[in-house]
């Protein structure tokens, strides 16, 4: 398979402290990549990097493109969907209002509409609260709108940071599931980044594990979930 | 009885001006966390580039709209130009800036089209319109005339695209760019959303408190009020406040000058 996404030597920095130090990686199209680590690796920046939300140096290549220096707008609409950490809504707007703003870029009206039934058959509780503002829902149901949101989009890639956070074991275990219809019928290729390691390495095919903005092993998820001694001092469990 | 009904009427039409003036500060505070000292000197300003469009010989009401084109366009210019800059400066500095921006736009008007008072038009006509005796025929026209710019603005932010678009912006930049929105551009368009509302009220305000370069210092501040009242990052309750902080000028016994 093809790389979606191509990273290489990517740097960021907040202020003058830098946090990712050459930092190389692929995507495959198609597939899930899973980014692992312990708090404070870098993950959650790497996602940010590659949207230009942190300062960055290297080069990111996504479909042969160069998007590095390109503002994040612009990087959305090449369709790199990014489902941001603490759930990624408006929450003074209400849930229509929301996936109308997703399409924003979006000018094929027929495309959108048939979108917006997609979304609802993978997360049929949203069209109940359609009416509903986004900051009233409950956190599964606002990690749901943000995942709908992303795919309002219909993205080529999907960066989705901490799915699981803050949020009941069964939902967790429901929106992954639906993740991973998402990857399979809508061939949107998949970027996650987790706390829970053991969940993520289920659901992807491959997997980068950092540690303090360096890539120290990156193998099948299959590899690693298996490897009791990288599952010891990486990801900890 | 009928000096009642015309202390509401006359705080109707000066709430529905003060609405509009707290409106275009909200519309810039909610995106920016900025309130603008300017926001009354841009609308005085519109409102001598109106009249002398009519000095010119063009109608009040192509006047009328060619000044919140030009106004708009203006407002744009502003933002792009002057306040773009100072995206990450601190507030005082941006503060500075509109306090400069309201001394600027003062002196400039005084100075093209001196400080002299001006008789300003009505454009509404006066014998066959109002309520005899208890609404002016301006009072009335003026309530008319901004509660249809409020309707419009109202659709406009409440239905359209680019209106969700600015609405994401100023709630949540960050995750506006993440859906694409040119966040940039929706301030800009805000700037002139605003100075566009704005010159709509100075123009309906002029026949009543003439034309000066200060007319629309205590305008300002009571539209201040008004925005506070309405909780300042809620555009209905700017209106809201906008027209019963009016209400509570005129209805009190002691009338402010």
């Amino acid at each position: 398979m093809a790389a979606l996404l191509e990273v290489k030597g990517l740097k960021a920095f907040y202020g003058k402290t830098q946090v990712l130090y050459d930092l190389g990686f692929d995507i495959a199209e198609g597939g899930i990549t899973t980014l692992l680590g312990a708090n404070g690796a870098g993950k959650t920046t790497t996602l940010r990097a590659l949207c230009n939300m942190v300062r960055t140096e290297g080069t990111i290549r996504f479909a042969g493109e160069d998007l590095s220096g390109k503002p994040t707008e612009e990087i959305v609409r090449r369709r790199i969907a990014h489902v941001p950490e603490g759930r990624g809504t408006f929450t003074s707007l209400t849930v229509d209002e929301n996936l109308r703003i997703a399409a924003y870029t979006r000018n094929d009206k027929a495309g959108v509409a048939a979108e917006r039934e997609r979304v609802f058959s993978y997360f049929p509780r949203l069209k109940e609260r359609i009416q509903q503002q986004a900051g009233t829902l409950s956190g599964g149901e606002q990690q749901m709108l943000a995942i709908a949101r992303a795919l309002m989009l219909k993205p080529r890639l999907m960066l989705l940071d901490e799915p699981s956070f803050g949020l009941a074991p069964l939902i967790v275990v429901e929106i992954f599931r639906i993740l991973k219809r998402i990857n399979e019928e809508e061939q949107v290729s998949i970027l996650l980044v987790e706390q829970n390691a053991a969940l993520a390495l289920d659901l992807a095919d491959y997997a980068y594990v950092l540690e303090t903005g360096n890539v120290v092993m990156s193998d099948k998820a299959s590899v690693v979930k298996n490897d009791e001694t990288i599952r010891k001092s990486y990801l900890g469990y | 009885m009928e000096q009642l009904l015309e202390q509401i009427a006359s705080g109707l039409a000066n709430g529905a001006i003060y609405a509009c003036v707290a409106l275009a500060l909200v519309m810039i505070y909610v995106s920016t966390d900025h309130l603008n000292f300017a926001q009354g000197e841009m609308a005085m300003f519109s409102t001598y580039i109106s009249w002398q469009l009519m000095n010119w010989g063009v109608n009040f009401w192509l006047a009328f709209i060619l000044t919140i084109a030009i106004s708009f366009v203006l407002g744009v210019i502003i933002e792009r130009e002057i306040l773009r800059p100072l995206h990450n400066a601190p507030v005082l500095s941006v503060v500075v800036v509109f306090i400069g921006l309201l001394a600027i736009c003062n002196s400039m008007a005084g100075a093209v089209w001196s400080y002299l008072i001006k008789e300003y038009p009505s454009p509404f006509p006066k014998a066959t319109f109002g309520v005899a005796g208890v609404i002016g025929p301006h009072q009335l026209g003026v309530v008319i005339v901004t509660l249809i710019v409020l309707t419009l603005l109202f659709l406009f932010f409440r239905y359209t695209p680019l209106g969700l678009a600015m609405r994401a912006a100023a709630q949540n930049p960050q995750m506006a760019r993440l859906v694409g929105v040119r966040v940039d551009w929706m301030l800009a368009l805000g700037w002139g959303l605003a100075a566009a509302v704005g010159s709509v009220a100075g123009m309906m305000v002029a026949h009543i408190v003439y034309l000066d370069p200060n007319m629309m210092s205590g305008i300002l501040l009571y539209a201040f009020a008004g925005a506070l009242i309405g909780g300042i990052g809620n555009p209905g309750g700017a209106v809201v406040g906008g027209l019963s902080s009016a209400c509570s000028r005129t209805w009190s016994p002691t009338p402010a000058t």
